[in-house]
């Protein structure tokens, strides 16, 4: 994410072009999600620790290749009433007076729903995460297809990061996603690996974020810092209430090969 | 006479080559970051030779490699000992804030001329604060099996906010023009400092805490627990070793550890507690004990390796044209290396 942030934002405020940037942003995030497919994938290092190196390495390049950046504003993206749509009352404006991202964010959910779960690839897709084994039997390369949907996936956390800082804040700034590539991925515990409640969770954070800043900004004399930790609290909250209904056998729909290295050698 | 060559899969790996990985790999990232560095248009050589000059060239130097080392060998081990039971306990940076803020606490609420008592009440503070922030994860993942990795990292951005809270609010030093910190702790509250430099009392812990865990993890039930279940869960808990019982045990201790590491850091060092006083050092015990591979003396010398670019980075700084390259060429060299 934040690699994405920071590509997307100098590529737009070299050649002025958002789109441009967030192009940008895409191919980075896949050449540095390579990196983690090769660890991950093709070296079998454990996946947390490889996730974590290649996190850790993302901050620092990005603020170390960012720094000139700091200060400077884009254009970025604007707001883009749809015509028609953003007039209907309530929720014309809460849902069709955005910047085109957030129209692609839409789309995007849509788009993998029917991907996902009604398509070959998604079932694909679905079934190296349950079983690489049954892929590789079946003919398709599993590592192929581990490589493929890390990198698209990398990418696409990349756009998100592109998203803060071309559309939401117009600015760069060291360490400007504050943790939420890691609650994203609490996110998809939330979901239960599901992208339309992965959808719902994300507008639920997203509130508990915007909640604690119109808090902030209608001036009580609540701390600061306390406000800062609900969304951390709020994430560990909602894993907790999953965790325990999932202890209780509803909803046990997580990828069955989640995070396990796969080996064509080591099949037993 | 004919020969016939089998290859054999080896099932461990050879111990000169789990030896010799980590030196291998740190050569590939500072390769790596030497071309980076090449982008810049700034000589790698020069910029290395330069860091390990002011790091290793000088007395002082070689002081402030140690200073730098210190919090990351505690939180280093605080680490690997959760990860000898694969727990990922990432959240040693916010048991470190947790200790700190329980030891300033303590200064406050606690003061007490005797430097042996201070010191004891803060240590035990600084223990029992930084435990309970492990304790919370280890007990939902015990409980519920909730997500250890998840928790921690949230809790790391809890803790330092609830510092931040402390240091902005209530505790902050009304004679500090406006800097948010917190009153200079007095003499009583300080670590002993050795040599005349900064090096402080925080080493012996560290070096304790080493032969601690290898003494523990080696020639304990408890360490020999840790490792069964570190190496098969399954096959620990039908061997009768609760993992439940285990886990909350030891990410209380893990978290205690690390919040020693923020004690020592701010009664040793800074006298006082400020915003952002730990500058990831609780992220970067993570690839200090992975690099390490989890071995006692490994972690010792991959923090002092640490030092050494956290020391020789803030030289290069002076010198060269990239105004402060010293955080990020360091995150870089350890950040290009996941170590397995």
């Amino acid at each position: 994410m934040l690699m994405g942030a920071f590509s997307g934002f100098s590529v737009t405020y070299t050649t002025g072009d958002p789109w441009l940037g967030v192009l940008t942003a895409f191919f980075v995030g896949v050449a540095i999600s390579a990196v983690h497919a090769f660890l991950s994938v093709s070296v079998g290092a454990n996946q947390v620790v490889s996730g974590l190196a290649v996190t850790m390495f993302g901050t620092g390049a990005s603020s170390l290749l960012g720094r000139k950046m700091i200060g400077l504003t884009v254009k970025g993206f604007g707001k883009v009433p749809v015509p028609f749509l953003s007039d209907i009352p309530v929720a014309g404006p809460v849902l069709f007076d955005h910047d085109p991202l957030v129209y692609i964010s839409y789309g995007l959910v849509l788009l993998l729903l029917w991907f996902i779960f009604r398509t070959r690839h998604g079932l694909n897709l679905r079934a190296v995460g349950e079983s690489p084994v049954v892929v590789d039997a079946m003919g398709l390369s599993a590592v192929r297809l581990r490589y493929f949907y890390t990198m698209i996936g990398g990418g696409m956390a990349a756009v998100g990061g592109a998203y803060l800082s071309l559309a939401y804040t117009k600015m760069w700034g060291e360490g400007m996603s504050a943790g939420r590539g890691w609650i994203a991925v609490a996110l998809v515990i939330f979901a239960v690996w599901h992208p339309a409640r992965a959808v719902l969770g994300a507008y639920l954070f997203g509130g508990v974020g915007a909640m604690q800043l119109r808090i902030q900004a209608a001036g009580t004399s609540f701390p600061t810092p306390i406000m800062m930790m609900m969304p951390y609290l709020f994430t560990i909250l909602v894993l907790l209430v999953i965790s325990v209904k999932k202890g209780k056998g509803i909803l046990i729909d997580a990828p069955g090969a989640l995070g396990v290295p796969y080996s064509r050698e080591d099949r037993t | 006479m004919r020969y016939r060559i089998v290859l054999r899969r080896r099932f461990k790996t050879g111990a000169f080559f789990e030896g010799i990985l980590p030196v291998i790999s740190i050569f590939a990232a500072l390769l790596f970051s030497g071309g980076a560095l090449l982008l810049f248009g700034v000589s790698p050589l020069a910029a290395y030779r330069a860091m390990f000059r002011g790091a290793l060239g000088s007395g002082y130097g070689l002081s402030e490699v140690i200073v730098k080392a210190i919090p990351l060998v505690i939180s280093g081990v605080a680490v690997a000992l959760a990860f000898r039971m694969k727990v990922w306990n990432i959240g040693a940076e916010g048991q470190i804030y947790l200790g700190a803020l329980a030891s300033a606490a303590a200064v406050r609420f606690l003061p007490s001329d005797s430097r042996v008592v201070m010191l004891l009440t803060m240590t035990v503070a600084a223990i029992i604060a930084g435990g309970a922030w492990g304790y919370v994860a280890g007990f939902l993942k015990s409980r519920w099996n909730v997500n250890e990795v998840i928790t921690t990292l949230m809790l790391n951005y809890v803790g330092i906010h609830l510092a931040d809270y402390f240091i902005y609010g209530p505790w902050r030093d009304p004679s500090s023009l406006g800097f948010p910190m917190t009153p200079p702790f007095p003499p009583s509250a300080r670590l002993p400092l050795f040599f005349g430099t900064r090096v402080h009392l925080g080493i012996l812990a560290a070096v304790l805490l080493v032969l601690l865990f290898r003494l523990v993890i080696r020639w304990t039930r408890w360490g020999f627990e840790i490792r069964a279940i570190g190496d098969n869960p399954r096959a620990a808990e039908y061997a009768g070793i609760s993992y439940g019982r285990n886990v909350v045990l030891l990410m209380f201790i893990s978290g205690a550890i690390a919040g020693l590491a923020g004690m020592t850091e701010i009664a040793g060092l800074q006298g006082r507690l400020q915003p952002g006083f730990s500058p990831g050092y609780g992220y970067t015990a993570i690839i200090v004990a992975w690099l390490a591979r989890l071995n006692p003396w490994g972690i010792m010398m991959v923090s002092f390796f640490m030092g050494v670019l956290l020391v020789g980075g803030d030289t290069i700084q002076v010198i060269n044209p990239l105004r402060h390259p010293r955080r990020d060429t360091y995150r870089e060299i350890r950040g290009t290396e996941p170590g397995a």
